[in-house]
């Protein structure tokens, strides 16, 4: 079976711009949630935030992008070119066009740029409305932008399941490599800070009310009431590794191993939720035991109901206690179809440099039977890593990630 | 002249910057008349984001057509400014 390594990362993360800065301040603990700027919370429920600090898309970006590109379109689309510049495949490399596809995961597509556009349309009438609404608002439209900008012509699409659909982007890309594509750039970035995507992500009643950054998103905690939305995600290359080891990619990061995905039953009906499943497919599809997983990135919900019913998955699969599980999205808030990509980032640095990152702010519940690192980075001989992600409406999905060697 | 004033090159330089933004390597400020709009890597698109920005300005109605099939500046200011006069001189 070909095998698939990631070669190449860029992150946007609301606690650090490009991969070293959100590594070091994720290692240290630093939170990068606030009260949202990018406009005025006040009259809502929920005023609390994680923004990518700091960016400036005039800096890293052509002119004739930026009145066609929604904020979140330019995070992806520079977060795919560090990507790319990483892997050294900035110019495509040795590939053809049609050997390289993009496939990311979106959940709102860009609603700032759409909310302008909307409000043009009712205050003004629709010759106001601009052009690039065409495509600017639209699920698919990071996949399009990074496909046009970079040249791949390979098999590319768009996968819309929440915050899973980070991991099936991931799953995605690998079939299509399976399938013949030599590199797809996949994962995802995501952001809908704007009155209208908040007004939908308040619809939901999953958001944290909190006011206190410190204590606003606190999964597997008797305190937990919520989570806290984010901007950004991560785009990783992954590539087929024969074609890798060919032309001697700079860096490796690790195999994407295994992959599973589950749909929960009908709410109401009584039976096991899908995420245990989905772990047992993801670990089966890796060829590991359960003992083999050196360390498990959390969904982390951040509801009682939800926490505990990962929690029960993971000692069903697990044992209690019988793994050291970790949530640096407690830094970033919930990135949706970003966050679990920024995960398996997060996976792979870990990884990398044998340290398990930190969970921010939490006082674990005793009655969950986790192993969660707190409070510092717990230093373990890592190869294999498994990362999980839930969408909302049922999506259950599991990624197994295992050092190069 | 009407009521409607003239589209200049000055003009369109801006609406175009506003409308679509501008290449690194293009030099819209320089001697554009007569230069490809895809040499100055304006698609199809930004060609109607720009006409539909100049009817809003200027109050007048363009056909599609006759913006994207433009293919320079000189064109194109030549068709606005044509649609200007039918519309004084109707």
């Amino acid at each position: 079976m070909t095998r698939i390594w990631v070669t190449g990362l860029g992150v946007t993360a609301p606690n650090g711009l490009g991969t070293d800065d959100y590594w070091a301040a994720t290692l240290a603990g630093r939170s990068g949630l606030g009260r949202i700027t990018r406009f005025d919370p006040a009259r809502y429920p929920a005023q609390l935030a994680g923004e990518v600090p700091g960016f400036d898309a005039r800096r890293h970006l052509p002119g004739r992008l930026i009145p066609q590109t929604d904020h979140m379109t330019r995070l992806a689309l520079v977060a795919a070119d560090w990507a790319l510049a990483e892997a050294g495949l900035a110019g495509g490399g040795p590939y053809g066009e049609y050997e390289m596809g993009v496939v990311t995961a979106a959940s709102s597509g860009g609603f700032e740029f759409g909310q302008r556009e909307l409000q043009n349309l009712w205050s003004k009438g629709g010759r106001h409305v601009s052009a690039y609404q065409s495509f600017a608002w639209f699920y698919a439209v990071n996949t399009g932008q990074i496909s046009i900008r970079n040249g791949m012509r390979g098999p590319s699409g768009v996968v819309v399941a929440d915050q899973a659909g980070g991991l099936d982007a991931l799953a995605q890309a690998r079939r299509q490599i399976r399938r013949g594509a030599r590199v797809i750039v996949s994962g995802g970035v995501d952001g809908s800070l704007c009155p209208w995507g908040w007004a939908a992500q308040l619809s939901t009643g999953a958001l944290s009310t909190g006011d206190d950054p410190a204590t606003a998103y606190l999964p597997f905690d008797r305190r937990a009431a919520g989570y806290v939305p984010g901007e950004g995600g991560a785009v990783l290359v992954l590539e087929d590794a024969e074609s890798a080891a060919r032309r001697d990619a700079p860096v490796r990061y690790g195999e994407v191993a295994g992959y599973g995905a589950t749909f929960d039953p009908p709410p109401g009906s009584g039976r096991e939720p899908g995420l245990r499943r989905a772990i047992e497919i993801a670990l089966a599809d890796a060829g590991t035991a359960a003992a083999g997983i050196d360390v498990v990135f959390a969904d982390a919900a951040g509801l009682a109901g939800p926490d505990r019913a990962e929690a029960a998955a993971l000692a069903a699969v697990f044992g209690p206690g019988g793994v050291p599980v970790t949530v640096p999205k407690t830094m970033t808030g919930r990135l949706y179809s970003g966050g679990a990509p920024l995960d398996v980032a997060a996976a792979l640095l870990a990884l990398r440099d044998g340290l398990i990152p930190p969970t921010v702010n939490v006082v674990p519940d005793p009655a969950l039977g986790l192993d969660l690192v707190t409070g510092v980075p717990r230093p373990a001989p890592l190869k294999t890593a498994l990362v999980l992600a839930r969408g909302h409406g049922g999506f259950n999905s599991a990624l197994v990630v295992r050092a190069a060697g | 002249m009407g009521d409607h004033e003239e589209l200049t090159l000055p003009d369109l330089r801006r609406i175009l910057r506003e409308a679509a933004g501008v290449n690194e390597g293009t030099d819209l400020d320089g001697e554009i008349l007569d230069l490809d709009f895809e040499d100055l890597g304006y698609d199809s698109l930004a060609l109607l984001e720009t006409g539909a920005r100049i009817e809003r300005e200027y109050g007048v109605r363009l056909e599609d057509d006759a913006i994207t099939s433009a293919r320079t500046p000189r064109a194109l200011l030549t068709v606005v400014n044509l649609t200007f006069t039918d519309i004084d001189a109707a």
